[in-house]
């Protein structure tokens, strides 16, 4: 080989990444491009169009099950990033105390319990709730998925209260700041990021929710992904193409996004 | 006028309250729609089962756990193994297993890859890594699903290309979970692989080879003992995920291939049979929280080795 050598060359290593890369993308390309295929068919190309896209549009259980998940999805979010919000501060700002360990395994505990564990245990106790309350809203949902967004929400946000520097807080504070003043001018303008990345990640995990929303929804509850697993257990159509494709565009904005404001930054 | 003393005693004590009111509503929140709920099941493991789903209530009984294991004749009380239960266990284990050595295997050099490019470009390759990573797990799933599927792109290739003659049944089997799951989980090995590697400092590969370190020598004697943490945080990403995994194998398995995360829904479905259910649901969640366990301690001892 007419390389000059490298110390950080390892024979096929390569090869293997750009195989993986390729592998990683062939089956998106290939979903995104048959729900432009005119035909019925995934296997067959017949042609261009946009008739898969306009048949989504046109489908109310679909459009309905997107507006369930943009309703579930931001108040879950909100009240999980408040609620992960106050009890990082809680548990950064304050001399270290008996609990604290035990309130930090607490609040990751839905990170630690596998999906379907969570989705059956709420099963068992929500469908005793339905009946003695005669409520079947989507109280429920949003009720389980805030519980699990909360440890999303939670670890950006302290991360970025154990960075900051804590001499600010402490001059504000020496400056006569009572806390919430203090909180209001100095920890929140710094906190702003943390808080932000920890909504977007709630946010994004609610949305993608399949399991525990599966096994917690009353009858005509689907939200967009599992309106999705329902169709996909039987026979799906490009219909199912165009979904995907709309979710997956905004997957990639939300992470360019992401990737551009955090470069800007450094 | 009050003193120090007091002041300083005053601010202790709001110290105290505030510490418990401000965790005071995400705590309540995850007791109720996680934690509580949990307790429940374990509750419900020790109860005998109701005829339409559900327990019957404040009776209590092992046979839940007992059929975790066991299973008695339909027309005898002879005990024998349950069979069923103990192949997809097994097979969970399994997958999960070869799905992260999979994953491992094509991670690594991924990650290297990444990690070797100019600071300028790695960007971008991270940038191809995240995407999978974020794009929603069922939207992965089916998109492989489209790949295996008798119709779909493999199967047509193949044929096109005369290699086969007929389609190949991929979709339904082992193999079709096994290579969906490490197609869905390796940007999970990758990441965690890739903040190990980008810390390496290759003048130590450099020091290995003046030292007339062949290449691979010098990854398994000096990269791969460093970057060891990176090496177990993507393997325990990949399988614990793995093991309580429901969809891809609901959608890649069909109903024939299950695994656990299947055969608990099963239970709670038309197999009404709540206890045992449970009772598979806390054997899971115990063998989760095992592999955590040992991830923490290996962590740990990394660390202190290495510093």
């Amino acid at each position: 080989m007419a390389r000059p050598f490298s110390v950080k060359r390892q024979r096929g290593f390569t090869t293997i990444a750009l195989v993986c890369f390729f592998l990683l993308y062939l089956p998106i390309a290939t979903l995104v491009a048959y729900a432009f295929n005119a035909g019925t068919t995934v296997a067959i190309w017949e042609g261009f169009s946009l008739r898969w896209f306009a048949a989504a549009w046109a489908n109310t259980r679909i459009i309905d099950a997107t507006l369930r998940s943009l309703t579930i999805a931001p108040i879950a979010a909100s009240i999980a990033t408040v609620t992960a919000t106050m009890a990082a501060i809680a548990m950064t700002r304050t001399a270290p105390y008996r609990g604290l360990t035990f309130k930090y395994a607490f609040i990751n505990q839905p990170l630690m319990v596998p999906e379907i564990v969570t989705a059956v245990a709420l099963l068992v106790v929500f469908s005793h709730v339905k009946v003695w309350s005669g409520y079947s809203g989507l109280g429920y949902l949003i009720a389980a998925h805030t519980a699990f967004c909360i440890p999303f929400a939670y670890l950006p946000i302290r991360a970025r209260l154990e960075t900051m520097d804590l001499t600010l807080e402490r001059a504000a504070a020496d400056l006569y700041a009572r806390p919430w003043m203090a909180f209001r001018r100095v920890t929140l303008p710094l906190l702003w990021p943390g808080i932000l990345a920890g909504f977007m990640l709630a946010f994004v995990v609610s949305l993608d929710d399949v399991v525990i929303t599966e096994f917690v929804k009353s009858a005509g509850q689907d939200t967009l992904p599992t309106y999705m697993l329902g169709q996909l257990r039987r026979e799906a159509t490009p219909e199912m193409n165009a979904i995907s494709t709309v979710f997956l565009g905004l997957s990639v904005a939300a992470v360019s996004l992401f990737f551009f404001l955090s470069r800007k930054k450094d | 006028m009050a003193s120090t003393q007091e002041i300083i005693r005053a601010a202790e004590r709001r110290d105290v309250r505030n510490r418990w009111w401000l965790s005071a509503p995400a705590l309540l929140i995850i007791f109720f729609a996680a934690i509580g709920p949990l307790a429940v099941v374990v509750l419900y493991s020790f109860m005998v089962k109701g005829d339409y789903g559900d327990v019957k209530y404040w009776q209590f009984s092992g046979e839940g756990w007992f059929n975790v294991l066991f299973e008695r004749g339909l027309f005898d009380d002879t005990i024998g193994l349950a069979d069923a239960h103990l192949s997809i266990l097994w097979r969970s284990v399994k997958i999960s297993a070869v799905t992260t050595v999979v994953t491992l295997i094509l991670g690594f050099p991924t990650a290297y890859f990444i990690a070797t490019r100019d600071a300028h470009r790695r960007d971008f390759w991270l940038f191809l890594i995240t995407i999978p990573f974020w794009t929603n797990l069922l939207i992965r799933t089916f998109a492989i699903q489209e790949v295996f599927r008798n119709e779909g792109v493999l199967n047509t290739l193949l044929i096109k290309s005369g290699l086969l003659d007929r389609p190949l049944q991929i979709l339904f089997t082992d193999t079709a979970i096994l290579l969906g799951m490490a197609y869905v989980y390796l940007p999970l090995m990758v990441l965690p692989l890739y903040a190990s590697l980008e810390k390496f400092d290759f003048r130590l590969a450099e020091a290995g080879s003046d030292l007339y370190a062949k290449p691979s020598r010098v990854l398994w004697r000096i990269i791969v003992p460093l970057v060891k943490p990176g090496l177990i945080a993507g393997s325990i990403l990949v399988f614990i995920p793995s093991l309580g995994a429901y969809v891809t194998p609901r959608l890649l398995g069909g109903g024939k291939s299950l695994m656990l995360g299947n055969l608990i829904e099963l239970q709670f479905g038309q197999g009404r049979n709540w206890p045992l259910g449970s009772a598979l649901s806390i054997t899971l969640t115990a063998i989760v929280m095992l592999s955590l366990l040992i991830y923490v301690r290996a962590a740990s001892k990394s660390e202190s080795n290495h510093g």
